[in-house]
């Protein structure tokens, strides 16, 4: 389903090129939750932004289902993360003026659906995260746990491939971060396939596979042991 | 598409308050100063008489002093003297035509407890009603007859029939004017052509006069001559009729000549008229004879003044400058909306969605600013017509043309203005935005 193939990305200034990803190698399968965790400044979100198609890289080949993203326009890469990613951030990036209705409505704007199907799938993708009733409510009105759910139905709206989450529990305390998780697992369950990015070892242990990035690379699949160094080395 | 990005539109103004209402502001000063003054030149230099302006000639031809040109353009006279204007008229050559000249006189109301007043006269001919193409409410214009026979007959201004005759259909009656009894034979509906491009000589843009009777009148009754006199010598003989025979120019005259066959041919005419007076002993100078379409004339009488060309000018380098603060204020807001808008390319809109949504949140600011602008200009013609008085009146009112200029004004300055700011919010990284969360 998704396939880097010896992926580099470099950023450079007028000083210095800090190599975020090099000869980076990843497969998914369809319907796997997978984590990735490692220590700050080691390309998990240079990755999740290029698996996304936020970021273009300088080398390799990404295949998303089996569609080579390499040399697609800026126009290809808005529509194909309109119809087959969804995007869970850790400060949930909800826009303010908006209530929830609204929020989740934001994806579906895009894909130029009817005014019918888009209620409907609001309205379902609220009752999912159980906050259909809160639907005419502004986003500065919930917790942070309830805006994240937010963030989840709207991601889940566009009835994406795969959800790709970058801290989705880091501003939350452990109980509303538990029950994100448990909401995750439900939608892997249903079919979705999941990469997120964590500081947390607890959670990582969560997921179907843990990859453990460092230094832009790979280093392998994550022991307990190193997600807990992950740990100590990012301060988390 | 569109109803959702005039909604997002609307919500983004409410976010800032403060800051839309400086954009709102700052366009509709500038779309308000230049209403104002694009109000001012479009009456100045409006078609007073768009159906048939080319067909209208004013004539000039080239009695003036053998030394020394009238005008420093080489120009005729701009009016005629009492000879060649009745000359002319006898000569009946053109389809329709009216010489013409400007008088006034006390008018004598039949209620013993109206007091006499004065009133503007215009003395001209019975094609001036249909050459100008004035509207009547009651009678009709005076015959061909009357003009020939010198009959006191009168046609009144709306406002002149309102005032003496309470507004009823007064043809037939009779009124003293100027100690001589008239009787009206018709009753004008509102007429004031703006420019008033009959007679520029009196003032483009003054109201048009309170009665109308026939040229022939004047040498008989002595009718007073107001307007300009121009004489380049003195007249021969002493007294009134001395003055009619003189070189002094005080008329004017139009023709009428529905095609471009009919203009050379009068103009041939009139060529050879002048050269018979020249066998007379008039006209010393080399034949310099016009005629003018309505907008050449009013080109050549400077209709619109140079005065209220820098002003226009300078309204719009106004403009400019509102313009460029609302392109500070519009880069000011959009970054502010940074993180919204990498959040919505995140999720799928392209940068031609988010360009086309702010360029409408752009252009309702400007739609906002041009129903401001059209209340300042409203304000600021108020303000010209206070200035200015009477003369003004007539320059200072918005049309149906006039208020969708304004909010077309407003739109393309305000989409202009929002171009580079749109632009800007269009190279904004998502990446970088949701990272910076």
């Amino acid at each position: 389903m998704l396939k880097m193939q010896h992926i580099s990305k470099v950023f450079r200034t007028d000083l210095v090129a800090t190599h975020a990803l090099r000869d980076f190698c990843l497969e998914v399968a369809e319907g796997e939750f997978i984590s990735v965790t490692g220590p700050s400044g080691s390309g998990k979100t240079t990755f999740l932004n290029i698996a996304g198609l936020l970021e273009t890289f300088d080398q390799g080949q990404y295949f998303l289902d089996d569609e080579d993203i390499s040399h697609l326009s800026d126009n290809a890469r808005s529509r194909l993360r309109n119809e087959k990613i969804g995007f869970i951030f850790q400060s949930f990036n909800l826009i303010p003026d908006l209530n929830l209705f609204d929020n989740v409505d934001v994806p579906l704007r895009y894909r130029k659906m009817p005014a019918s199907e888009r209620k409907q799938r609001i309205e379902t993708s609220l009752e999912t995260v159980c906050l259909a009733s809160r639907s005419k409510h502004l986003p500065s009105q919930l917790s942070g746990g309830q805006q994240q759910r937010v963030a989840i139905a709207r991601a889940l709206a566009g009835q994406p491939r795969f959800l790709l989450a970058d801290e989705p529990t880091g501003n939350l305390d452990s109980a509303m971060a538990a029950s994100v998780l448990d909401l995750l697992k439900e939608i892997n369950a249903a079919g979705t396939t999941i990469i997120m990015v964590t500081h947390d070892p607890v959670l990582a242990e969560q997921t179907d596979r843990q990859i453990y990035v460092r230094d832009g690379q790979i280093s392998n699949i994550a022991s307990t042991g190193q997600l807990a160094e992950a740990r100590l080395v990012s301060g988390a | 598409m569109i109803s959702y990005y005039m909604k997002l539109a609307l919500l983004s103004l409410k976010r800032n308050p403060l800051l839309s209402g400086l954009m709102v502001l700052a366009i509709g000063l500038g779309v308000g100063a230049c209403m104002t003054i694009i109000t001012v030149n479009y009456l100045m230099s409006a078609d007073p008489i768009p159906q048939k302006s080319d067909q209208l000639f004013y004539v000039q031809v080239d009695s003036w002093d053998p030394h020394e040109s009238r005008d420093e353009r080489n120009l005729p006279p701009d009016q005629l003297t009492w000879t060649d204007a009745t000359n002319l008229m006898a000569a009946k050559r053109a389809y329709r035509q009216a010489a013409m000249a400007s008088s006034g006189g006390v008018v004598e109301p039949a209620d013993a407890d109206a007091k006499p007043f004065n009133a503007s006269i215009r003395l001209t001919y019975q094609d001036f009603f249909a050459m100008f193409e004035v509207p009547f409410l009651y009678g009709s214009p005076w015959s061909a007859e009357d003009d020939a026979n010198e009959r006191q007959v009168v046609v009144l201004s709306k406002a002149m029939n309102d005032k003496i005759f309470g507004g009823s259909d007064s043809t037939g009656q009779t009124l003293r004017i100027t100690g001589n009894l008239f009787t009206v034979a018709g009753v004008l509906d509102h007429w004031q052509p703006v420019p008033r491009f009959y007679d520029l000589t009196t003032g483009a843009f003054n109201t048009s006069e309170d009665l109308f009777m026939p040229l022939s009148l004047k040498m008989p009754l002595e009718l007073d001559s107001s307007g300009n006199v121009n004489c380049w010598k003195e007249p021969e003989e002493p007294g009134f009729k001395g003055f009619l025979l003189s070189e002094c120019v005080n008329f004017q005259m139009w023709v009428e000549l529905p095609d471009a066959g009919d203009k050379a041919e009068y103009q041939a005419f009139l060529n050879n008229y002048v050269n018979t007076q020249k066998e007379l002993g008039r006209f010393p100078r080399p034949l310099n004879n016009r005629l003018s379409d309505v907008m050449q004339w009013m080109e050549i009488q400077e209709v619109v003044a140079d005065d209220a060309r820098i002003m226009l000018w300078l309204s719009f380098m106004f403009l400019a400058v509102c313009l460029l603060n609302t392109i500070a204020l519009l880069l000011a807001k959009f970054s502010a909306k940074a993180p919204e808008i990498g959040l919505r390319r995140a999720i799928g809109a392209s940068r031609k969605e988010v360009f086309i949504q702010h360029l409408l949140e752009a252009g309702s600011i400007g739609l906002l600013g041009g129903l401001l602008g059209l209340a300042l200009a409203l304000l600021g013609l108020q303000g010209v017509g206070a200035l200015y008085g009477e003369f003004a009146d007539n320059l200072t009112s918005l049309d149906l043309p006039l208020v969708l200029l304004a909010l077309l004004l407003a739109l393309i300055a305000s989409l202009l203005a929002g171009l580079y700011p749109t632009w800007r919010a269009c190279q904004v990284n998502p990446s970088q935005q949701l990272k910076s969360q």
